[in-house]
């Protein structure tokens, strides 16, 4: 039996996250970044993985502080809440998933890297705007000694900063994920404008070489090495965005008692209180979902698809009613720059899509319950 | 072997053993509930046999003290026994508003020789109850209840009216608001009695329902003598005995939600209705229902795991009533278009599920309705001003 209580690690966890955030990194600071035109925070990132945050799952003995996934997603959960920019999820919960899986010195040495900060990776996954629509996609052709990539990928996070790729491709009977330097040649990079201001490439490749050696573990049917990272960053993702749920709420009642109307705070009006307590409800709902998956995950990762899968639609469903009765709760000034809601807005909506939207995932529920 | 996996064995083997098998299986509605009471006719031996061992086993309040009738399980090892009693389909052996809300209520406020005597009437299904608190004036306002109870001495006398009690006209007695003070503040005036609907100048009449049942009624008091120590906690404490119980009420009819995935799921319907799986805009509301039952039980579990874990679920029942009420209905929304004009008869190849369908609009009222629920939400959670 899965307990769903937070253990005693896990709020000390929480409550030392939420002062570092709130202090170090509050919303002033990506709004900082996106007028300098940054998409990526070096010296926070190497603030975050001082407190350990950056081998919250690597293992001791490279470093890390191995603390489990549900560990992970309170990261996550915190850092949605101020909307901290890192490659956290990419480099700490995808790629040291996978290369925890491998167990070679390489690996292990590249694990160390991460923990220190030093090390950032980036998951070059989608060939297409949807996940896993597999078409087009990066194919590799076996040649001297290694492989031909070639093929686009888009919606690279954080690939404009990354130092290493995990390229997801397609061979003739399977498919096989790289490891590789993000100065490859032959491959190009193209920064994508993205509305919440966080930095992600396009990519091409054309006939780029890579070693046998960049190979991670097996050609295989069925990306069983990415199989556990692409869960765990699922279940990531979901955690932030119930963060991006939980910070701007926060913001929404503090201005529901705060603006007055017709002579009383607009909080007294029953049409708003049974709106924002409904969304309340729905935050409760899903926070249960976020904790199970990482319960999951930790317990029993074999069989987490559907618990992953679960939290994931019901944080998209809830940040996006978070954000939306954020807004219209505000009026006018809600649609101005000069508050923090849009930030909100624009990074549940890129969260909402980076890793498997709604459909997917509730498509994923559907074949898991039989349906 | 620790504890809880011993626990597990233990469990699956006498359930093996003392599970009837005409009681394990979905019930079929209303009809197939074990509701006890001194006029209980059964309806098969089974389940007599197995309300009675599971009562010898203390197992119909799992979690209630072993002295007073229950089984002094923890939440860990209750959960055991929902999850193996599930594994065999086996029904519930006894429901009553004994065990979901008198009996929750009279641990926390009873005396000592209340407990003693009510509760293992209650675990062994021996005396059914009811509970008077909503009046015609007084619903969503309950504390405007206006029945009142005299003082005479040793006694007190009650008159007024009662409505929508649940099974009176089945019940041997019933935990009633009563004003013992008309001149208090509305809140401070109310009081919480036990009254044996036996006594003389108690009356009932039943209210026919939508959906085709008469489960609720309008209860009379006229002059009727109940003795003092039939008062539960202080006088004047009604107000906060009664909003503890709607607590556990509260849970209880939102676990509604929590049933429906062992016994008659959507997913179950719509697969037997194998057509309907081309219907997308049907398949899409199924699949939002399935994914929010799943997420709301993760919930339920949550607040038990947080209420074994010493934190009160207090205000937050509100919530779990919510959300597990209002999604029962649209379950059973999609279950009926799901089933077409098959589900259109009273009872056809889809048993009652029409009597259901219609029975749940009832959940997001009874117990104090939705918008009730969002009232102390956003009152008492989120503070937000009156
Ligand atoms: C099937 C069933 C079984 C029941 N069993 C029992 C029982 O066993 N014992 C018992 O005592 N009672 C029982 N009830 C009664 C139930 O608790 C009441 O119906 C309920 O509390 C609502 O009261 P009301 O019917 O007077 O509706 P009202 O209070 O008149 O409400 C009418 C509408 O107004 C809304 N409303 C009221 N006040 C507000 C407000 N402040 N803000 C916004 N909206 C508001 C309500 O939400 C509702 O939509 C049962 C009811 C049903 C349907």
């Amino acid at each position: 039996m899965v307990s769903l209580l937070p253990t005693e690690d896990e709020i000390i966890l929480a409550d030392s996250a939420r002062s570092f955030l709130d202090e170090v990194a509050p919303v002033s600071r990506l709004r900082a970044m996106r007028d300098a035109g940054q998409g990526h925070d070096h010296d926070l990132w190497q603030d975050m993985s001082k407190l350990g945050w950056a081998g919250v799952l690597i293992p001791k003995a490279a470093g890390g502080a191995d603390m489990g996934y549900a560990a992970a997603n309170i990261l996550s959960f915190e850092m949605g809440k101020t909307l901290a920019v890192s490659p956290f999820i990419s480099t700490s919960v995808i790629a040291a998933t996978v290369l925890r899986q491998l167990r070679t010195d390489r690996a292990n040495r590249r694990l160390t890297e991460i923990a220190k900060g030093d090390l950032v990776y980036a998951l070059a996954f989608d060939g297409a705007p949807k996940h896993l629509q597999n078409t087009p996609d990066v194919m590799a052709r076996p040649s001297r000694d290694g492989f031909l990539l070639s093929g686009p990928k888009t919606l690279v996070m954080e690939g404009g900063v990354a130092d290493r790729l995990l390229v997801s491709t397609k061979v003739k009977y399977g498919y096989a994920v790289f490891d590789i330097a993000a100065t490859q040649t032959g491959l190009s990079s193209s920064p994508m404008n993205l509305i919440d201001g966080r930095d992600a490439v396009r990519l091409g490749f054309k006939d780029v070489w890579v070693s046998k050696d960049d190979l991670c573990g097996e050609i295989d049917q069925e990306e069983p090495i990415l199989k556990r990272a692409l869960l765990a960053g699922y279940a990531a993702v979901a955690a932030e965005l119930s963060g991006i749920a939980a910070g701007v709420f926060a913001l929404t009642i503090a201005y529901l008692k705060d603006r007055q109307q017709f002579g009383r705070p607009i909080g007294s009006f029953q049409a708003l209180q049974h709106r924002v307590a409904h969304l309340w409800c729905e935050m409760e709902v899903t926070a249960s979902t976020i904790l199970n998956a990482g319960r999951m995950l930790d317990s029993d990762p074999d069989n987490a698809d559907l618990a992953v899968s679960l939290a994931k639609v019901r944080a998209i469903r809830t940040a996006r009613l978070a954000v939306g009765e954020a807004i219209q709760m505000h009026g006018g000034i809600g649609m101005t720059d000069a508050l923090d809601l849009g930030f909100y807005m624009k990074r549940a909506r890129v969260a909402s899509e980076w890793l498997g939207d709604e459909s997917y995932h509730t498509e994923r529920v559907a074949q898991l319950r039989g349906l | 072997m620790d504890d809880l996996t011993s626990f597990r064995q233990e469990t699956r083997d006498w359930l093996a053993t003392n599970c009837p098998a005409a009681m394990r299986g979905p019930t079929d509605g209303d009809a197939d509930i074990c509701w006890g009471g001194c006029n209980w006719q059964f309806q098969s031996d089974a389940q007599r046999d197995w309300m009675h061992a599971m009562a010898d086993q203390g197992w119909t309040a799992p979690t209630w003290p072993t002295g007073y009738g229950g089984g002094g399980l923890t939440r860990a090892q209750e959960k055991v026994l929902t999850e193996e009693m599930a594994r065999i389909e086996a029904r519930s052996p006894l429901d009553s508003f004994g065990l979901w809300m008198l009996g929750p209520a009279l641990l926390q406020f009873g005396s000592e020789v209340q407990k003693r005597h009510h509760l293992p009437q209650i675990t062994r299904g021996e005396i059914r109850w009811c509970q008077g608190y909503s009046e015609p004036g007084a619903g969503s306002d309950l504390a405007n209840v206006q029945t009142r109870a005299e003082d005479a001495g040793d006694h007190y006398v009650v008159t007024g009216q009662k409505i929508w009690t649940s099974y009176a006209d089945k019940a041997d007695w019933i935990f009633a608001l009563v004003r013992t003070d008309r001149d208090a503040p509305k809140h401070q005036g109310i009081s919480f009695l036990l009254i044996d609907m036996a006594s003389a100048g108690v009356s009932t009449r039943p209210i026919k329902l939508i959906s085709g049942a008469s489960v609720f009624c309008e209860t009379f008091f006229d002059g009727v003598k109940v003795p003092k120590d039939q008062l539960v906690g202080q006088t004047g404490q009604g107000w906060e005995i009664a909003k503890y119980l709607l607590t556990h009420e509260r849970e209880m009819i939102s676990g509604g939600a929590q049933g429906l995935l062992g016994g008659r799921s959507v997913m179950k319907v719509l697969a037997d209705a194998e057509a309907d799986l081309k219907d997308a805009t049907l398949r899409a509301e199924a699949l939002a229902c399935e994914i929010d039952t799943l997420a709301v039980e993760l919930t339920l579990d949550r607040y038990k795991d947080m209420a074994e874990g010493g934190q009160g679920v207090g205000d937050a029942s509100a919530m779990l009533k919510y959300i597990g009420t209002e999604l029962n209905k649209r379950r059973h929304e999609v279950m009926m278009r799901a089933g077409g004009s098959d589900a259109l008869e009273w009872d056809g190849v889809h048993g009652t599920l029409a009597a259901e369908w219609l029975r749940t609009k009832a959940n997001s009222i009874e117990g104090g309705t939705s918008e009730v629920m969002l009232e102390i939400i956003s009152r008492r959670i989120l503070g937000l001003p009156g």
